[in-house]
């Protein structure tokens, strides 16, 4: 376990450098949603009804910022030899990679989102849910992204095929998470669409380290 | 203090290469190529460009599978995969930019079974003591050379497979390499190096790719 720790430090210390993508994707989620008011007008209504479904698309976009470079980087330096040869399992070596894209993502970007959810006028009972529902639905994003960037890793210009690999793939958790935003704006209970969306996560969770494994595997033969 | 360079308390094992063919698109880079190689060995491959001198290495390294044949190391410790018992340096440093010398190293260490703490001997030890605490964005390719050959001297594993290790190295790089070399082959463990450059040492083996390839 000294070996994954030591990889988990070392990518959260490369994500604080300049330009890495972590403070990136939080300015990138701020500036969508500061964007939406001037494309709609000043109709506040409208705006808050729509806040939680456009809130979690804009954080599914933000979550994409970087993860071309999350493996890639690694290829490319010959440091992913490196780790085939270390005696951790590949399958946890993602999983570390992942956690730290998340830890710098996924995190910050729901700890903010109650923040930008008051430009878009959302309803204050809601406020609390959409952090909640960031907190259990970003990590399967990532996790997502994992797989993508994992079969992307060869490609040189990945990262367009990378988010056309990866969007799809993603609509489950977009439904579930905005699902439970909007349930939560109208005062309804939302527990199931929060067992879904946890649901999605944790099999995400299986799914994810190993074929991201088997794809970076595959990408070396 | 020990040399740095002794390998651990693994012993390293023997290898044993039988009929290994490998073609890469439609061209067999080399078939039915057999290599006995004991503990205390150095070989050196040579042939020219494109014979499939980084191909074998990586092979070797167990990084791609062959078309044919079999790579076995006997005897392993138990519950150790080969690539666990090896250092592979290739034409790519592993070096990771935006972290210094010695967090590279220190990182490496832990990942391969290594001792962090050494990480600053080692880095003397190569002669890049006053880079390491320098991001290695900012070296050139000779020190960054120095810096990846470091990871040798971290994390003890009895195999070395060096792709080219004398690029970009000044006349000082290369006789450490000799050096390091040497001493990792008298301390019982066992070298594959695939370069032109004479390695200067008294029994070494030679194996020559392009002439059976077709």
């Amino acid at each position: 376990m000294n070996a994954w720790t030591a990889l988990l430090l070392r990518d959260l210390r490369l994500a604080r450098r300049v330009g890495a993508g972590a403070e990136l994707g939080l300015v990138f989620f701020l500036i969508l949603v500061s964007l939406l008011p001037f494309a709609i007008g000043a109709d506040q209504r409208f705006i808050s009804r729509i806040a939680p479904a456009f809130l979690w698309l804009s954080a599914l976009l933000a979550t994409l910022l970087g993860l071309d470079r999350l493996l890639q980087a690694d290829e490319e330096e010959g440091v992913l030899d490196q780790f085939l040869l270390s005696g951790t399992p590949l399958e946890l070596i993602v999983l570390a990679k992942a956690l730290a894209h998340w830890l710098v993502t996924g995190l910050p970007l729901s700890l903010a989102a109650p923040l930008l959810g008051l430009m878009l006028a959302i309803e204050p009972q809601a406020m609390a849910p959409l952090a909640l529902s960031l907190l259990i639905g970003t990590p399967a994003l990532t996790l997502i992204g994992l797989i993508g960037a994992a079969l992307t890793v060869s490609l040189k210009r990945g990262g367009l095929l990378l988010s056309v690999l990866v969007l799809p793939l993603t609509v489950p958790t977009l439904i579930f998470g905005a699902t439970l935003v909007k349930e939560a704006a109208l005062g309804r209970p939302y527990t199931t669409p929060m067992m879904l969306l946890g649901g999605m996560t944790l099999l995400m969770l299986v799914i994810a380290p190993v074929s991201a494994a088997a794809a970076l595997r595959h990408a070396r033969q | 203090m020990a040399p740095l360079s002794t390998p651990g308390r693994v012993p390293a094992p023997a290898l044993a290469i039988r009929g290994l063919a490998m073609a890469r698109g439609y061209r067999t880079l080399f078939r039915d190529l057999d290599i006995d190689l004991a503990p205390g060995q150095v070989l050196q491959l040579t042939g020219p460009n494109g014979t499939g001198k980084s191909t074998l290495l990586r092979l070797i390294a167990g990084f791609l599978r062959p078309d044919a044949g079999t790579i076995r190391w006997s005897p392993l410790p138990e519950d150790a995969t080969p690539g666990e018992c090896l250092h592979y340096s290739g034409h790519h440093e592993g070096l990771r930019d935006g972290l210094t010398a010695h967090d590279n190293v220190a990182t490496m260490a832990s990942l391969l079974g290594g001792d962090p703490g050494r990480a600053e001997a080692a880095l003397v030890e190569v002669g890049a003591g006053p880079l390491a605490e320098l991001p290695v964005e900012v070296l050139s390719a000779g020190q960054r050379r120095r810096v990846a050959l470091a990871r040798l001297l971290v994390a003890p594993r009895p195999i070395w497979l060096l792709d080219e290790p004398f690029t970009a190295l000044d006349n000082d790089g290369q006789a450490l390499v000799r050096r390091l070399i040497a001493t990792h082959a008298e301390a019982g463990g066992l070298v594959i190096a695939a370069t032109h450059q004479p390695l200067d040492l008294p029994d070494i083996r030679h194996v020559s790719l392009g002439g059976q390839a077709s």
